[in-house]
């Protein structure tokens, strides 16, 4: 119903839908507050559910797939709009999540659900649609093998108002790592979320919500918004003028490549000499673009070109760039449409591109570049059957080919355009995140380059064990507020604890929630090992560890120190509460309130310390 | 992380906060760390990181004048019940919000404490301490120390002359102001006065810009005309690949600038400046719009301390003055120097100096400096560094001298009539 406030707590709803797509049922149930206390929403909730069945296949009809908003979605809290979308990985096996941005998440809270909970397989193509407390199933056969952009155009005709989010070839086609798009731009990118989405035949959520959000303390609430904006305009990265308010997430590509960072040649070199031609500015010269952004976010990072199509985050603008041999601006346009149009993860297939050429020695011009992307993307045209193998990923592809090392990897995920040799904090990050190769679950980048909190000295491992672990507990608080990750290189959980607090009248320190964090944390830790994910995952290509960079007089960039990282390493097992191999100990997992799972692999008794 | 616990406890002695070899670091990665052996508090403040699970946690002592007035402020706080110090500087306001004020140190008291905000004040044994912790890196919690002793003093004495004004003072704090100001001038005798040699303009290439920016900064720190070492400096430069704006980072020590300036493209054909000091946009506003070919900005603390000072005290606009103040407002220094002081906030929002300075800044022939309200001053110089300094020494000497002419006009009995 319009304008209704939902439920009798603040922030959350208290309420979760449950959708059974084999048998078409739905139900909708309490969130009981000490799990909304322990796990806040989006990702932690979504680990929460995923937990008792975290070692199915992902093919399992009793997979779920949850979609969760935050305590602060549909607030006025700046920039939690998000959602996030959990589930088992068919890329790399291990937890799956990304985060959304958008409207999905605050038209779902709005809607009344603080979390959508998916099961089941549709023996034909569905989509979900709902509409305050009206929930159908819908058939979406007809929305098969459609591009994206048409999918969303069609649903729109009939749907003109709320959020939308689909798939698009690619997660039907078996690409493991589909994605899922909301509201046409928003990519939930990662871990191949989208294809366990094609698994279970669901092709698509549309979701209105007329309701309301009760905020425990409107005053307080504006007070903590006026902190966290005001922390949000003294941000050069995000505010400032070449920040990503003026250039998107773009605006790192040159700092990438003048550090010496700028992933070449499948990560073979970290210079790529036409990156000042390929920049942010150059396509802002081109393409003209529009500037567009997430429901409630002051910085606005995206960006379409004058003819609607989006431009290229940072990893694409790098990947389709520098890391597969193409200095033409254009192909790295098309390549990034495509993978939208597609319904693919734009790193993972560049990374994969990179692969296949350094791999086999072929040149990949513009019309094989977008031949390959088709084939992985939809299975299709003269590159089909290349492109499908592609589409398992780089690991599997090189794996397959009998040369393992070429796959620039962690745990099976594909990583983006930073590489690890210009920043050790973000060596150790990549190697230990629960998801793989991913620089978002600690973000070292915020102070091995942008300088904030304070600058690190991006080549030492000195203090990054336990750097890393807080960030990561931090960026697991965010990612279940469901606050989008750029604004944590401006504001922190403290200022974020103020909102949380007056939002759910709950009294929370930022200690509060980097608490909530860690459990988080710890809770994905949990469910890798059930699947066997221990330390030898945790690691980096062995190039990082025996090639440098292409460093500078200035700039020397060397192999990472490897000692220095193993060393490293295990003293963020020890802070983390882990063993020496980086398994859960029973006793941390008592100490942060999480069940020990049946049948898992990890030590019974503590050898890691904690903190 | 232990040399650099060192590093910065030596830092905070160096710039007169504290007596050489107090302040104490804690640090931890896997294994705890110190930043000397022995300290009577280390058992505290091991619990208290261990607590937290920060990377660096520091306990400090301020001595002088500084000591004297966060003491005040926060003996004020626990009086009153508030708990906690809100000194309403730009900084302050940005980055720390507000001060917790915690009685006696213990660990449970700096974890509750520290797990709310990035610092606070202990009172224990009749003296303050600063307590504050760090997730990265112990310069974390030195930059939070400087800034809460910088933030009490100018809000000490901004509170003074406001209670002045408004004749709420005691004679038992004037009693206290006049212990601090006879401290003070102690304190400020440690400062050098002359004008230093610094680098002549114009400058030949990139490289003899730099270099004078780096001396630059350098001086700003040796002569205490910024809190700590923050602060920005700038300068417009041709060099062969077209103009430059180099500016310092964000987040740079301006004792430290070697290696953290950053080239900005005047054609805006690159994002490299994306570390720039938050205040780049700003900076290039004056250069664009005025003849200006360098910029110092300092946080010389009579100056901000003089721009909260404001006669109006029933303005309908009170608590928006930072962001907000639609009055003219400024002075002319002895030397003849028209400094005008405009509201902003930090960086580029809505309220942000970027859109008040730079017309400052620019207005006729351009001035030599403006103060942005509890914020610092920014001063030009045409040709190189020299003329800024110039006008940073003589605002900050020019605005303590008045100040002190203010508190004894209005202790005079110019202003309203005194409380006992």
């Amino acid at each position: 119903m319009p304008g209704q406030l939902h439920g009798q707590c603040h922030g959350w709803t208290g309420r979760i839908l449950l959708v059974d797509l084999s048998t078409g049922r739905h139900e909708t149930r309490d969130l009981p507050e000490d799990v909304r206390a322990a796990f806040l929403g989006g990702r932690g909730l979504g680990g929460y559910f995923l937990r008792d069945f975290a070692t199915l296949p992902c093919d399992h009809p009793d997979l779920p797939l949850t979609i969760a908003s935050g305590p602060l979605t549909g607030t006025d809290a700046p920039a939690s709009s998000f959602c996030h979308i959990t589930t088992r990985s068919p890329l790399t096996g291990t937890v799956g999540d990304a985060s959304a941005g958008g409207r999905l998440g605050a038209e779902l809270k709005r809607a009344g659900f603080d979390a959508l909970v998916v099961t089941g397989r549709a023996a034909r193509p569905c989509g979900i649609e709902i509409s305050d407390d009206e929930v159908r199933l819908t058939d979406a056969a007809m929305l098969s093998g459609l591009p994206t952009h048409d999918v969303f155009t069609r649903l729109r005709q009939r749907l003109p108002h709320g959020s939308l989010a689909a798939t698009g070839p690619a997660a039907e086609s078996g690409s493991l790592f589909a994605t899922l798009l909301v509201d046409l731009y928003h990519q939930a990118g990662r871990c191949g979320v989208g294809r366990v989405f094609g698994l279970k035949n669901l092709k698509y959520l549309a979701v209105r919500g007329r309701g309301a959000v009760r905020v425990a303390d409107p005053a307080g609430l504006a007070r903590a918004r006026e902190d966290i904006l005001r922390l949000v305009n003294a941000s050069p990265a995000l505010m400032g003028q070449q920040g990503f308010t003026n250039f998107g997430t773009g605006s790192l590509f040159d700092l990438m490549d003048a550090r010496r960072m700028m992933p070449t040649d499948n990560f073979a070199r970290t210079h790529f000499p036409p990156a000042g031609e390929l920049n942010a500015h150059a396509y802002h010269t081109r393409y003209h673009p529009l500037k567009r952004g997430c429901e409630g976010c002051p910085v606005d990072c995206k960006r379409l070109s004058a003819d609607g199509r989006p431009l290229p985050e940072c990893d694409a603008m790098s990947h389709f760039t520098a890391l597969i041999g193409n200095d033409m601006i254009e192909l790295a346009m098309r390549a990034n449409d495509f993978c939208a149009c597609l319904g693919l993860d734009p790193v993972s297939a560049g990374v994969a591109l990179a692969c296949h050429r350094e791999l086999t020695g072929e040149a990949l011009d513009p019309e094989r570049v977008l031949e390959l992307l088709l084939g992985m993307g939809k299975g299709e045209g003269p590159a089909a059957r290349l492109g499908r193998e592609l589409g398992q990923g780089a690991a599997r592809y090189a794996g397959a080919h009998g040369r393992p090392e070429l796959a620039m990897c962690v745990k099976g995920l594909e990583l983006p355009a930073c590489d690890p040799r210009g920043a050790y904090g973000l060596a150790l990050a990549y190697a230990v995140a629960t998801h793989g190769g991913s620089n978002l679950r600690a973000n070292p980048l915020s102070h091995e380059v942008l300088r904030k909190p304070v600058a690190t000295d991006r080549f030492s491992f000195s203090g990054k064990a336990r750097s890393v672990k807080l960030a990561e507990d931090a960026a697991a608080a965010a990612d279940s507020l469901t606050v989008c990750a750029h604004l944590l290189l401006a504001t922190g959980m403290e200022e974020y604890a103020r909102a949380f607090a007056a939002v759910t009248g709950q009294t929370a320190t930022a200690g509060d929630l980097l608490a909530c964090g860690a459990r988080i944390e710890y809770q994905e830790r949990l469910m890798n090992a059930q699947n066997g994910f221990s330390a030898v995952a945790d690691d980096l290509p062995a190039r990082f560890f025996a090639e440098p960079g292409s460093g500078s007089p200035d700039i020397p960039v060397p192999p990472v120190p490897r000692q220095e990282f193993l060393a490293a390493r295990a003293a963020y097992y020890r802070i983390r509460g882990l063993t020496p191999d980086g398994l859960p100990t029973r006793e941390m997992a008592a100490r942060l309130g999480l069940p020990w799972p049946d049948g898992s692999p990890a030590q019974a008794a503590g050898e890691g310390e904690g903190a | 992380m232990t040399d650099f616990a060192v590093k910065y406890a030596a830092k905070l002695a160096g710039v007169g906060l504290c007596a050489e070899g107090e302040p104490f670091f804690v640090v931890q990665d896997a294994e705890l760390a110190f930043s000397h052996a022995g300290d009577q508090r280390q058992g505290v403040a091991v619990a208290a990181i261990q607590g937290l699970g920060a990377a660096a946690l520091l306990i400090a002592r301020p001595i002088g004048a500084c000591q004297m007035t966060v003491l005040a402020l926060a003996e004020e706080a626990l009086a009153s019940g508030a708990g906690f110090v809100v000194p309403g500087d730009c900084e302050t306001r940005t980055f720390l919000h507000d001060l917790p004020v915690v009685r006696g140190l213990d660990a449970p008291g700096l974890i509750e404490a520290l797990s709310r905000r990035k610092g606070c004040i202990v009172v224990a044994d009749g003296q303050a301490l600063l307590a504050a912790a760090g997730s990265v890196s112990p310069e974390q919690a030195f930059v939070t120390a400087s800034s809460m002793a910088f933030a009490c003093f100018v809000a000490y004495f901004a509170k003074h002359l406001r209670d002045l004004r408004a004749g709420t003072m005691t004679e038992a704090r004037r009693a206290v102001f006049a212990a601090i100001r006879a401290q003070l001038d102690q304190d400020m005798a440690r400062l050098p006065g002359e004008m230093p040699e610094l680098l002549p303009g114009p400058f030949a290439d990139e490289d003899q810009a730099r270099a004078a920016m780096v001396q630059a900064g350098r001086f700003v720190v040796e002569y205490g005309l910024v809190d700590s070492s923050f602060g920005n400096v700038s300068c417009r430069q041709m060099a062969p690949s077209g103009e430059l704006l180099l500016i310092s980072q964000t987040g740079s020590s301006l004792d430290e600038l070697g290696g953290c300036i950053d080239p900005c493209r005047f054609d805006g054909a690159s994002c490299v400046g994306l570390t720039a000091s938050s205040e780049l946009t700003a900076h290039r506003a004056i250069y664009d719009g005025g003849p200006a070919l360098a910029i110092l900005h300092g946080h010389p603390r009579f100056a901000v301390i003089l721009s909260m000072d404001c006669e109006r005290l029933d303005c309908p606009g009170l608590g928006e003055c930072h962001r907000a103040c639609a009055t003219p407002r400024g002075f002319t220094t002895d030397a003849g120097l028209d400094i005008p002081i405009v509201p902003g906030e930090v960086g580029t929002g809505p309220f942000g100096l970027c859109n008040t300075l730079p017309p400052a800044l620019n207005q006729g022939q351009g001035r030599p400096g403006a103060i942005v309200y509890g914020h610092g001053l920014f001063a030009t110089g045409a040709v190189d560094f020299r003329a800024a300094f110039a006008t940073l020494l003589d605002v900050e000497r020019f605005s303590r001298e008045e100040y002190f002419r203010r508190v004894a006009a209005l202790d005079a009995g110019a202003g309203p009539p005194r409380r006992k």
